[in-house]
């Protein structure tokens, strides 16, 4: 960010013209964000005003947000659980274990994954997934239903906040696997060869030496991951059935919503006041993944300046 | 403790490519061995086939039979995990682990043998390794700060305690002062000598006077052009190397007419 004030040089106009055209698409990003903001913000008072009477919240604005909040942060929660040991799991073979070879076969695919749009894995969670895993469902609550997350009566159509969960996890793991990999990839050799030089095995090796160094860009994955799942649409809509609830049962066809499938599903109805609601639902999910973004941000840094890196 | 490495007809290859052609020698036990020669001659590449990290680099392989204490350590049954819990080694980079403290630096390679130690006897490893590495004085206060916060010098030194934690038999050392300031090469060089009551060292320098002022026997290697594999030119105590030797070809490295 610091320009260096060269005021002997002479002016050239290429560079001129190109310090301006590049400012500019810096600033553009501003005032987009800041635009998006103030359009949330203006909407979202009518909603917000104590007192207002809006039909699909009748209780106010707050207990209406609540259960979608929740539902938004467990969706995505379980999609993480799901996804970072998998990531990890897929990064480190493509970085330490495959040959070559299939450890780039891997990779492509691994970024088609990436380029399939949602629509397509909310239609593949409903058709395929949904029905496929409704048997081992039923399995989970008889043998382990005294756990409360596992607890009845199963949904018959599998169509539950954990499926969402799955579908959530495989939409974010091309991308999270794809940071792993880079950062496992990053590891100094320095770093490799100084544990072998110890007489430590290949995941001994790992977990002294990649895992430590890769820590904080895991992390970033992670939230990376997390900021993806909060913010999913369309395949949440197509495969949850909802029911505004705020519960930890995974099975059940009693589902929290989230915010963004809620304002998909409500908008094309919602009329008056309603609109507004759901534009303050938006601004509500806009602030959680500021937060969930600065806190990764605070974290990675932290980290790093921890480890002395550069 | 009769530490001896054999080396017999060792070629080393990187692929198909031959780096190091038909090498014979023997290092006696508690003395301190220098490779020395021009760059690609492959003195690195033939220490690390002495722990066995040579193969880490895809297709890499060796030749002919390196022995310790009789053992092969290219048998058929031998774990190249447990040759390197054996034999040691100093790179020439310091490269303590950076997320751990010194302590836990020192005791990375013993936790991996040991999976319980108790604190007393953990603590006493600590504080001999660091002793021996001549770094107890300067680091007994901050054991729990990071590795990485110690100078270059330092740094190494702390390589050097984790080293020789797990009382490695034999000490590898791949131009371990080549990062460093003078004043941290003199304390990596008195260090050497005095660990070479306990430990055979071999040592790769491109610092000619370093190899006369620490070794007890210097192996000079040379390649005839680039693509041609390196090789043993002469190897004898390094007095003779350096006042005396035999080839004219040591003789012009020498005395600097060349590499």
């Amino acid at each position: 960010m610091n320009a260096v004030p060269s005021p002997t040089t002479p002016r050239r106009r290429g560079d001129a013209l190109f310090r301006g055209l590049s400012r500019g698409a810096g600033l553009s990003i501003l005032i987009v964000l800041a635009a998006v903001a103030l359009f949330l913000i203006v909407e979202a008072i009518p909603a917000l005003i104590p007192g207002a009477v809006i039909d699909s919240a009748p209780n106010g604005f707050f207990a209406y947000v609540g259960p979608l909040v929740y539902g938004t942060l467990f969706a995505a929660l379980i999609a993480l659980v799901i996804a970072t040991p998998l990531s990890i799991g897929i990064g480190l073979f493509i970085s330490h274990y495959a040959p070559r070879r299939i450890a780039a076969i891997l990779g492509y695919t691994i970024d088609l994954l990436a380029a399939i749009p949602s629509v397509v894995y909310g239609l593949w969670g409903i058709q395929v997934l949904a029905p496929a895993v409704q048997p081992t469902y039923q399995w989970l609550a008889e043998n382990w239903g005294f756990i409360p997350l596992f607890a009845g009566p199963v949904s018959g159509t599998g169509r539950t906040i954990l499926t969402v969960g799955i579908v959530l996890a495989i939409m974010v793991l091309p991308i999270m696997s794809a940071l792993a990999r880079e950062v496992f990839l990053q590891t100094p050799k320095l770093h490799e060869e100084a544990a072998f030089a110890l007489g430590a095995t290949q995941w001994e090796m790992i977990r002294i030496a990649v895992l430590p160094f890769a820590r904080s860009g895991l992390l970033s994955a992670a939230m990376l991951g997390l900021g993806r799942a909060l913010g999913e649409t369309m395949a949440v809509a197509m495969v949850l059935s909802p029911a505004a609830a705020v519960t930890i049962h995974l099975l059940t066809s009693e589902n929290p919503s989230t915010i963004a499938s809620t304002i998909a599903l409500d908008f094309p109805e919602a009329s008056g006041l309603d609109v507004n609601a759901l534009i303050a639902a938006g601004l509500v999910l806009f602030v959680i993944t500021m937060i969930v973004n600065t806190l990764a941000r605070g974290i990675v840094t932290r980290q790093r300046e921890k480890m002395g890196e550069n | 403790m009769n530490h001896i490495i054999e080396l017999d007809n060792v070629n080393v290859y990187y692929g198909g490519f031959l780096a190091v052609e038909d090498v014979s020698l023997d290092i006696a036990p508690q003395t301190v061995t220098a490779f020395i020669g021009p760059s690609g001659c492959g003195k690195s590449t033939l220490l690390r086939t002495l722990n066995r990290m040579h193969e880490l680099i895809p297709g890499a392989r060796v030749s002919g039979e390196i022995r310790i204490d009789g053992e092969n350590l290219y048998g058929p049954d031998v774990d190249p995990v447990s040759v390197r819990r054996e034999v040691g080694m100093v790179f020439q980079r310091p490269n303590p682990f950076p997320t751990m403290s010194i302590r836990d630096n020192v005791l990375a390679g013993y936790k991996l043998n040991h999976s319980s130690q108790s604190k007393a006897e953990a603590d006493e490893i600590v504080e001999k390794s660091l002793k021996s590495a001549n770094l107890w004085k300067e680091v007994k206060d901050r054991l729990d700060k990071p590795g990485g916060g110690l100078s270059g010098g330092q740094q190494q030194r702390l390589c050097i305690a984790r080293a020789i934690a797990i009382k490695p038999r034999v000490l590898l050392m791949d131009e371990p002062t080549s990062a460093l300031d003078p004043i941290s090469t003199q304390a990596i060089e008195d260090l050497v000598s005095q660990l070479k009551k306990d430990y055979t060292i071999v040592i790769v320098t491109h610092n000619m006077q370093q190899a006369a002022r620490i070794s007890d026997r210097t192996a000079f290697f040379n390649i005839a052009g680039a693509g041609e594999p390196g090789r043993l030119i002469e190897f004898d105590t390094t007095s003779t190397i350096f006042s005396n030797p035999k080839e004219r070809n040591t003789e012009d490295y020498i005395s600097g007419r060349f590499g």
